[in-house]
């Protein structure tokens, strides 16, 4: 490209049509100028020029590609979370967030609108596999210890994207209107109000009434109408996908800025040498005429330790990424052919639902919330969310990190916690299940002992015991705080596996559903 | 950063501190507007979703009871979560909302039970079992004519019942 005019031996009108014709491929050199990715320069340049892939180094550890480091589990969240986000745009062609008009588009969409019932299963289980990936997530990261510094506030925002996964599943659930939506978002709307079982008990409610201001802040209104729906679509299909992309992009940014991955200290020593077509940028006898200077954070010096045992990001990471995404979608599909989400009777507000249960994923929470409504809904999950924030702070420790069940105690103390942290839930709802509680013995009990003194806290405060005896006897936070995950972890699924399976009518506790009341 | 300088015959030194210049002054004083505009629009957006007026319905409403109620029997007015009664006494209502997570309970033998979460609760609303924090709530019942004005929005205590 030069300034003065070029003279050439076409015409004007002949390089016009030679301009015409080779306009697609113009297009496409401005906008992917570095060409194909096929040596290491080009490759950095695959990844630097375009802002989507720039989120990822351009240069990845060879330990971020082991199968066990990550086993996948952040990009599949990622990925089901796009599925959702595609199906979801698709499922707002159709859908009315008004009540009624709301069941039948989402009836329409189940039964005549083509493919409708599949993009809907699809957005069904999409959401499903976010929250177990997500789960699965963070305990992988939790495992191989890699919140710790430098790594805390990564760790923060994935607390934060935990939080607002669930949440999109919450509003999603009430959006179909039907009794399922109904009763559960109710259930939900009053656990929002539940601080005023202790302001009741305390007798201040009348001037210090937080329950009841989030409940109406929730449903925008006294009762579940047509105020709710439209705040939980707004939040469903705006607020929280905006919330959630904004995190996401943060957390896997800070991934990169935190220096990748973690991994072991001596992770070079046990990958061994790269194979032999890596080509590495630092090297002891550059063939450059330059060098690269870089400031470098870390612990060591990194003079003379070049990343040796880093390969291009692309094709390496990104191709693995892209079957993280492909195994997702996969599993979303057959999820999605196999079976159909649920579409129950219209909302009906004079008839609850027998048993009314919420999502599965909060099955758990509904059972400790039997006991008490603050404790189960609010307190626990307030002082366990704040719990796992505090961790990346309280364990300043180095051992192990990188490394799957990594310090003092290891996989031991792991599986310890599992059978400890399984026995107490177990016990503890064997005793509130075939004894009752406290008001079947002590009616006139007062109801702040309850909120205080029931199984959920007593299961809590167990394991916290646990937790600090683990601390004590590894003289290490870390293992206090493996011991008091895992016991959590397990605690988690049993109450779950509980309210799914063995709760039923009136939530009394059932063998089977074969033992339900017959009519 | 002020540095100790020598006071100079010949006007101000270089090393002086320098005034406060023009451009800083617009600067902070842009940036002070902007982090108050955000301050006020902020709390402004906050008090959009806190609704002034709640689309409910009516709290107020008129019930006819069937000359054959009897006493002890749950009179259910349909489409209202509010279950009345009359006897020697007179006739009262309370509220079928379960005062543990607001699922509407169902009358079972001589006492309440709730669907969602197993609270029981006697004929006059005091809990028995479970996780309800409260007894039913009893709403104000008013004598008119042959029919019976009920108030959700006034409680009255347990026991205050409307002579028939």
């Amino acid at each position: 490209m030069s300034d003065s005019p070029i003279k050439t031996s076409q015409s004007a009108l002949g390089r016009f049509w030679r301009n015409l014709a080779g306009a697609p491929r113009a297009v496409w050199r401005a906008a992917f100028r570095s060409g194909a990715p096929t040596t290491d320069r080009t490759r950095s340049q695959f990844v630097f020029n375009n802002i989507f892939l720039h989120i990822h180094a351009v240069r990845t550890h060879r330990w971020s590609l082991r199968w066990t480091t990550t086993m996948g589990l952040g990009i599949a969240a990622a990925a089901a979370f796009l599925i959702t986000v595609v199906t979801g745009i698709l499922l707002m062609f159709y859908y009315k967030p008004y009540p009624e008009a709301a069941y039948d588009s989402v009836k329409d969409i189940h039964f005549v609108v083509p493919t409708g019932r599949f993009i809907r299963n699809l957005h069904r289980w999409a959401a499903n596999v976010m929250v177990v990936t997500v789960i699965l997530h963070m305990a992988r990261a939790f495992y191989t210890a890699a919140y710790r510094r430098p790594r805390e506030f990564n760790w923060l925002i994935g607390l934060g994207l935990f939080a607002v996964t669930l949440g999109l599943s919450f509003t999603g659930y009430l959006l179909p209107w039907d009794q399922l939506a109904y009763w559960a978002i109710t259930i939900g709307a009053n656990i929002a109000q539940s601080p005023r079982e202790v302001t009741d008990a305390l007798g201040i409610t009348a001037y210090f009434d937080p329950g009841g201001f989030q409940r109406q802040l929730l449903l925008g209104s006294d009762v579940v109408g047509e105020e709710a729906l439209i705040r939980f679509y707004l939040l469903h299909v705006m607020i929280l996908p905006l919330a959630l992309s904004t995190l996401l992009a943060v957390h896997i940014w800070r991934v990169r800025k935190d220096g990748g991955l973690t991994r072991p200290a001596d992770a070079d020593r046990r990958l061994g040498p790269p194979p032999g077509d890596v080509y590495p940028v630092f090297t002891d006898a550059p063939m450059k005429t330059y060098h690269l200077a870089a400031v470098v954070r870390g612990r060591s010096p990194a003079v003379g330790k070049g990343p040796e045992n880093t390969v291009p990001s692309m094709p390496h990471l990104f191709y693995a990424e892209l079957a993280a995404l492909m195994v997702t979608v996969l599993v979303c599909l057959a999820l999605a052919i196999t079976w159909h989400a649920p579409l129950k009777e219209i909302a009906n507000p004079d008839v609850p639902e027998n048993p009314a249960k919420a999502p599965w994923y909060f099955l758990g929470l509904q059972e400790l919330v039997s006991y008490s409504a603050f404790m189960g809904g609010v307190g626990l999950p307030a002082i366990v969310l704040l719990g796992l924030g505090l961790i990346p702070f309280l364990d300043r420790e180095q051992e192990g990190t990188g490394e799957w069940f990594g310090g003092p105690g290891g996989k031991g103390l792991v599986a310890r916690s599992a059978i400890f942290g399984l026995a107490v839930v177990l016990l503890v709802e064997t005793v509130a299940i075939g004894f009752g509680w406290i008001r079947e013995w002590y009616p006139e009990a007062p109801q702040l002992l309850i909120t205080l003194l029931n199984p959920g806290t007593l299961i809590a405060a167990a394991y916290a015991l646990y937790s600090m005896w683990l601390v004590h006897r590894y003289d290490s936070v870390r293992s206090g705080a493996m011991g008091l995950f895992t016991c959590f972890l397990c605690g988690f699924i049993v109450l779950t596996i509980i309210g799914t399976y063995f709760r039923g009518p009136n939530w009394t506790f059932y063998w089977s559903m074969a033992d339900w009341p017959k009519h | 950063m002020t540095t100790p300088t020598p006071s100079s015959p010949s006007g101000p030194s270089r090393l002086d501190p320098e005034p406060t210049p023009r451009r800083d002054f617009l600067g902070l004083a842009s940036l002070w507007a902007a982090a108050s505009t955000m301050l006020f629009a902020a709390i402004g957006m906050m008090r959009l979703p806190k609704a002034a007026v709640l689309s409910s319905p009516s709290k107020k409403y008129l019930v006819q009871l069937p000359d054959s109620l009897a006493p002890g029997e749950a009179f259910e007015p349909p489409g209202r979560a509010v279950v009345l009664f009359r006897d020697e006494d007179g006739v009262y209502a309370m509220s079928k909302v379960c005062t543990h997570l607001g699922c509407l309970i169902k009358k079972n033998g001589d006492g309440f039970d709730c669907p969602c979460h197993g609270s029981r609760f006697g004929i006059d609303g005091s809990v028995v079992k479970g996780p309800a924090p409260q007894p039913l709530a009893w709403h104000k019942v008013t004598r008119v004519g042959e029919a019976y004005m009920v108030d959700e929005g006034v409680a009255v205590p347990t026991g205050a019942k409307e002579q028939a």
